[in-house]
């Protein structure tokens, strides 16, 4: 029985040899053949996002239809799995010639390796968002459709009863008033919270949302000047100020520790008087409330800050069809493809043709309030290739101060893990 | 052959109900309470997916904190359920799950019970040494090891189908067998049929040898009709991972034909998080689990009871 055994495996083993053989003769051309374009692979984190992916088809389709040299594939992936992805396809030697990056990342991934600079003509850019460029030593890297702003809603309602005066972007809060605004919406005694800063949130949302509130009070998350180092401005007065003031709203009742899971939800479901989000969240607090209002966030002292960059197209530097990619990322670089992705996501297109193009974001329309806020108040992440590690940091850092530890002492940790983390880096140059 | 079918074994056998002294009626009813207490405890998130599964966003955070989030009232749909299937391919996503959950199980008990046989029944040197090194890769978390595995997997060498031959190809990257492969040895699958093996009397054997039986046909005959249990707790534990991985297909997987149902449920974590959707998705992806729990459930508690493996 084994005998026999042991002769089909052997036959079969041989077969299939034979057949490898073969096929590796055949397979040593089946390359792209005289005639056939070049396929050239794109990556997004779109999946699951109709809106978003839809547009990005579309503009791959118009593209391989404008040419015959080159064939762009979309691959998609959930916008949650989408950074661990990349980053093992590097680890093993297979990323594509196209990717979207978020934008703080632009600068980790270009000193890692991942992405070089996308080596298009300086005009392209003209016009656009500068939050919306990812740009490291003055050279971009990476250039994105649309951005994201950061805002409050309320309710007129609310604050007339409240007795509190509408900000606008030209005459936003002051810290002071927004305080005092918070004392009397608690007062009217309606709501669990006066303000939901989404507290609930986790990742990237923490220095996202909470970072342009410290840089309100004039501190930072890294030093600017040389993005060497945290101190003194992660760990200085202004930093404590902002430290203090953002756990007094939990002590003082007007904020929760830890808000619900979707603090839009809560709005709308009457849990607080107001939201802090961003712009995403437009069409379900206006569909929830006709009287509902998008204020600007408050100056506490260095003026309104919003957090700028959102998803950017980069070109890798193992890409084989650079010449192709580029042809791509300049085709896509169109201002009818600004004006279907602000359409399709309702997101603040990335440059202001396409802006005055879509009736919402052009002057007068609902939702130019967005990109007057991007436009005047947007700070982007540090664009330095610690950003990872700053954010992973600042993350724990809030969450401590929330939790009611020392400020001073978790902002003094903060900074000293941070330059720990930059000096064992080589300071991150390139 | 004979010889063993009369044989029960006794850490499985179960003790005659009719022998067993009745508590009194006071603490049964206690017992009941405690235990209908603890099943209601358990049940809740399940049955809050399954009620909020059926609800619109917003109604589903309405309702939380009082009775109505376990209740199917309300706004009460399944526009949630069409919602899942316009917005991702659910039905490949179950495949690929169904597929690489059902050949590890099977090549998993295959390849560990065989393992675990070679070291409680042969005589060989150095298989305590062997037993132990294998117990020992317990302690080791897959993520310290996804890195290294990912480098090796994406250098092997793959036999891919090229028209009517085949060719030979660098990497297991976005296959279904990169799913599988690393994840059919088990150390604590080997470990529990050892265990469950070790409680099979030798005599069996020793019966089998003198009509003539070689090693696999005591493994294949004797031992493994014997394990029903172990065999249905390996199933149920290699499956449970398996259906649940992540990190893994994550890495090595870009071809959304070939993602298994974890990784598609981050397709629904949006900047707006469509949660009723989630709630829909992990309702459906559950199914199969329970399903299968609940077809094993006696031989697995069984197992579990007799293995003296707490899980």
């Amino acid at each position: 029985m084994s005998r026999k055994i042991g002769r089909i495996v052997a036959a079969s083993l041989a077969t299939l040899a034979v057949a490898a053989t073969a096929g590796c003769v055949a397979g040593g051309g089946s390359g792209d053949g005289a005639g056939s374009s070049s396929t050239i692979e794109l990556w997004t984190h779109a999946g699951g996002n109709e809106a978003e992916l839809g547009v990005i088809t579309t503009i791959v389709e118009d593209f391989n239809a404008s040419q015959d040299e080159y064939t762009v594939e979309v691959t998609d992936f959930p916008q949650d799995a989408y950074n661990d992805a990349v980053v093992a396809a590097a680890t093993a030697g297979d990323l594509p010639c196209i990717v979207d990056i978020d934008g703080p990342n632009v600068a980790n991934w270009a000193w890692a390796g991942y992405i070089q600079p996308l080596g298009l003509p300086e005009e392209t850019y003209d016009g656009q968002l500068p939050g919306t460029l990812g740009v490291i030593d003055d050279e971009v890297y990476a250039y994105g459709f649309f951005d994201v702003a950061l805002a409050m809603f309320s309710r007129e309602s609310t604050l007339n009863d409240a007795g509190v005066r509408i900000p606008t972007v030209d005459d936003p809060w002051t810290g002071d008033e927004f305080d005092e605004a918070l004392a009397k919406i608690d007062g009217l005694g309606r709501y669990d919270q006066a303000v939901d800063f989404g507290t609930g949130g986790g990742g990237e949302w923490i220095p996202y949302a909470y970072s342009p509130l410290l840089q309100s009070f004039g501190g930072d998350l890294i030093d600017r000047s040389t993005f060497e180092t945290a101190d003194g401005a992660l760990n200085g007065p202004e930093a404590l100020e902002w430290a203090q003031w953002f756990r007094g709203l939990v002590d003082s009742g007007y904020m929760a520790q830890t808000s619900g899971e979707d603090a839009t939800a809560d709005f709308v479901n009457g849990t607080s008087g107001i939201l802090y989000t961003g712009n995403w969240a437009d069409a379900t607090v206006r569909d929830a409330f006709d009287d509902a209002v998008v204020l600007p966030p408050p100056n506490f002292g260095d003026g309104p800050k919003i957090g700028a960059g959102s998803w950017q197209w980069g070109l890798t530097t193992g890409c084989d069809e650079v010449d192709g990619a580029r042809a791509y990322l300049e085709f896509a670089h169109d201002t009818k493809y600004f004006v279907e992705y602000g359409e399709a996501t309702g997101l603040i297109p990335a440059t202001l043709d396409a802006a005055e193009e879509i009736p919402a974001f052009a002057e007068g329309g609902d939702s130019r309030i967005y990109l007057e806020l991007a436009n005047q108040f947007a700070v982007v992440r540090p664009e330095t290739a610690a950003y990872p590690f700053i954010s992973s940091v600042f993350q724990k850092a809030t969450q401590d101060i929330l939790s009611g530890g020392d400020p001073q002492a978790i902002l003094d940790k903060a900074v000293s893990d941070i330059d720990r983390d930059i000096e064992q880096n080589g300071g991150y140059t390139f | 052959m004979t010889a063993t079918e009369a044989l029960v074994l006794p850490d499985v056998d179960t003790p005659d109900r009719a022998t067993r002294s009745r508590p009194p009626a006071r603490r049964r009813v206690g017992i009941t309470v405690v235990r209908g207490a603890l099943a209601v405890f358990f049940a809740l998130p399940i049955v809050f997916m399954l009620i909020s599964s059926l609800k619109p966003d917003l109604q589903i955070f309405a309702d939380l904190g009082s009775w109505r989030a376990l209740a199917p009232v309300g706004d009460v749909s399944l526009d949630n359920y069409t919602g899942v299937f316009d917005r991702v391919p659910f039905w490949q996503f179950l495949l690929n799950s169904v597929v690489i959950s059902c050949a590890t199980v099977v090549l998993g008990v295959l390849i560990n019970s065989m393992a675990a046989f070679a070291l409680s029944r042969l005589r060989w040197r150095g298989r305590g040494f062997v037993l132990t090194v294998i117990l020992a890769t317990l302690i080791v978390p897959f993520e310290t090891l996804a890195l290294p595995l990912l480098w090796w997997v994406n250098k092997l060498p793959a036999l891919e189908a090229d028209g009517f031959s085949l060719a030979f190809t660098q990497g297991w990257l976005n296959t279904y067998h990169v799913q599988i492969v690393p994840f059919i040895a088990n150390a604590f699958s080997v470990y529990l049929f050892y265990q469950f093996f070790s409680s099979i009397p030798r005599e069996l054997d020793e019966a089998a040898r003198v009509d003539g039986a070689g090693w696999f046909t005591i493994y294949s005959r004797i031992v493994m009709p014997l394990s029903g249990p172990a065999i249905a707790t390996v199933s149920i534990l290699t499956f449970l991972p398996a259906w649940n991985s992540y990190l893994w297909p994550l890495m090595v997987i870009q071809s959304e034909e070939l993602r298994p149902v974890m990784v598609g449920l981050q397709y629904f974590f949006q900047l707006n998080v469509s949660w009723g959707q989630v709630m829909a998705y992990s309702s459906l992806i559950t199914v199969p689990v329970v399903a299968l729990f609940i077809a094993f459930q006696r031989s697995f508690i069984n197992s579990i009871a007799s293995s003296g493996v707490k899980g």
